[in-house]
């Protein structure tokens, strides 16, 4: 078995003023050592939520039911203090906006030493040449001169370069990557794609990719889920979501998307 | 063609000032001319910082430029003010972004969409409440909903109500703003229709402002490419997308991610 994350029937639910909401429903998926799962669906599916239930970081209240394990270890239910030894180092997140992510009254490259110290309890020097060789990874030129600048002197994709460092440093078996290109310029994204791709080939990390745009999950995915309204709409490899997709609503978000190469697919039907 | 809208050599400057006081120019919009026809759609892409939104700005005489000109309807409008500009308002509107922020939230929608012609003091056959009622109609809005909050319709539904009010004075040009990019895939396609079936009927004309090509090609005729404050390419969109000249062009569309071509036609032979 070389699954390293198994999710079984994970239901997510929040109390409300008018009783108890399923925002993810009973939702099931494996992610494999190299293998680059794509979470897709629009605003309110639940796709970020069965993330942030992986990370253990779900708002307080939140109930849970089902079970997530990783390799092997349930993470449902797991204590706090266990759950912060995972993140940052067997599993990490990056998100959309990585300047609400970062500190700002802190150069990049301490906050990369940081989280290195706190999981691998080294001296400041090999955290910091390990930071250093980090940023040097995720391509930003200069990096030994950059790593004492603040968040606001990088660009987008800089910042971007920046939490993947971040998230990497401590060689993760899974990468939870929520809508990492949707801020950034197109030209942007292409590269940040292929530094994904590239990086979690490199390293056998595993991932998990949510997004709303089909085309991108296209471009990276090798098995594809589809969320609608917190539920499993379909599950399968990415080319079989994409090439026969076998739910109605699948069919129909692939055919609203407006296609660059072909202006008679209008997302409308004739 | 006749052009309703003409910017020749439009220059925007911005200063800024550094902590020690010292002033920087920067040009975020460099000597940008187009031509805008009736009932035609002039969509002006571009990534972040490429002065997509200060033209736009410019072009509804939001924000003054600092060098060229502006002509509306064959009139020129640069400096326009008092009645001429309230002239201007009445012809030429904006849909936004954002409709939450660009829709005040205490107040119904009825009352949203009379607002045009109270500033314009246009008083249509009928009353303006039987005319916000039809424009609730003509956006695919139920019409029973007009005494309803921003706050209790949906994001697509929100841009609708925008688009609602930019046509309430009947403009003669419509520039939307990024009008499309907030909204799910589902919902922009169907407010992409909405769009074009509005031109349809009424034979206005666009200026659509976007980041997003693929949206660009289902709706634009004439497509202006902008970098850096200038554009690089201006054309119909058959050649800017097809055939582009200019190399920035080029690089911009390359990085659009695409459906696995091969998935597609299996998918659409199995329709």
């Amino acid at each position: 078995m070389s699954e390293l994350l198994i999710v079984e029937d994970l239901t997510v639910t929040f109390p409300t003023t008018r009783g108890p909401v399923d925002v993810v429903k009973g939702v099931s998926f494996t992610v494999g050592r190299d293998d680059t799962v794509g979470i897709v669906g629009e605003s309110g599916s639940g796709k970020s939520m069965t993330s942030l239930a992986i990370m253990g970081l779900l708002p307080r209240g939140a109930r849970t039911s089902g079970s997530i394990r990783l390799d092997g270890a349930e993470l449902l239910g797991a204590a706090d203090r266990d759950l912060r030894r995972l993140r940052g180092d067997r599993m990490s997140m990056i998100f959309q906006d990585p300047l609400s992510s970062l500190n700002p009254y802190y150069p990049v490259g301490l906050q990369i030493e940081e989280v290195y110290r706190a999981h691998r309890g080294r001296s400041r020097r090999a955290a910091r040449e390990v930071a250093i060789a980090a940023l040097e990874q995720v391509g930003l030129p200069d990096a030994g001169r950059r790593a004492d600048h603040y968040p606001h002197q990088f660009s987008g994709g800089q910042r971007q370069r920046i939490m993947i460092a971040m998230a990497l440093v401590c060689s993760p078996a899974l990468l939870i990557a929520d809508e990492p290109t949707t801020a950034l310029d197109v030209t942007v994204q292409a590269q940040i794609l292929r530094l994904l791709a590239d990086l979690r080939r490199q390293s056998g990390t595993g991932m998990i990719f949510i997004t709303h745009d089909l085309a991108v999950i296209s471009s990276i995915a090798t098995r594809v889920l589809v969320m609608r309204r917190g539920e499993q709409v379909e599950y399968g490899t990415a080319e079989q979501v994409f090439a026969e997709p076998r739910h109605d609503y699948t069919r129909m978000l692939l055919e609203s998307i407006p296609r660059i190469d072909d202006p008679t697919n209008d997302g409308v039907s004739a | 063609m006749t052009d309703l809208l003409r910017a020749k050599e439009l220059t925007k400057h911005f200063v800024t000032r550094g902590p020690l006081g010292a002033r920087t120019e920067f040009t975020a919009v460099d000597r940008v001319s187009f031509e805008v026809g009736l009932g035609e759609t002039l969509a002006v892409v571009g990534e972040s910082g490429s002065g997509k939104s200060t033209t736009a700005r410019m072009a509804a005489k939001l924000m003054d430029p600092s060098e060229g000109t502006l002509e509306f309807d064959g009139a020129d409008v640069t400096h326009a003010k008092g009645p001429e500009l309230a002239r201007f308002r009445a012809n030429v509107q904006v849909v936004f972004q954002d409709p939450f922020s660009s829709l005040n939230p205490r107040h119904t929608v009825e009352r949203i969409l009379m607002a045009p012609l109270v500033y314009q003091g246009i008083a249509p056959n009928g009353s303006r409440r039987a005319h916000a009622k039809e424009l609730m109609e003509r956006v695919g809005l139920n019409p029973d909903h007009s005494l309803r909050y921003p706050g209790q319709f949906s994001g697509g539904q929100a841009q609708r109500i925008g688009i609602a009010r930019a046509l309430a004075v009947n403009p003669k040009l419509v520039i939307c703003d990024e009008a499309v990019s907030a909204l799910d895939v589902s919902v922009q396609a169907q407010v992409i229709e909405l769009l074009r079936r509005l031109q349809r009927e009424s034979g206005f004309s666009y200026i659509f402002i976007a980041h997003d090509l693929a949206v660009v090609r289902q709706i634009a005729h004439r497509v202006a490419v902008m970098s850096k404050g200038r554009i690089v390419e201006l054309g119909p969109v058959e050649q800017v997308f097809d055939d582009p000249q200019d190399e920035y062009t080029r690089t911009l569309l390359a990085a659009i991610p695409r459906i696995n071509p091969e998935w597609d036609r299996r998918r659409r032979e199995l329709q």
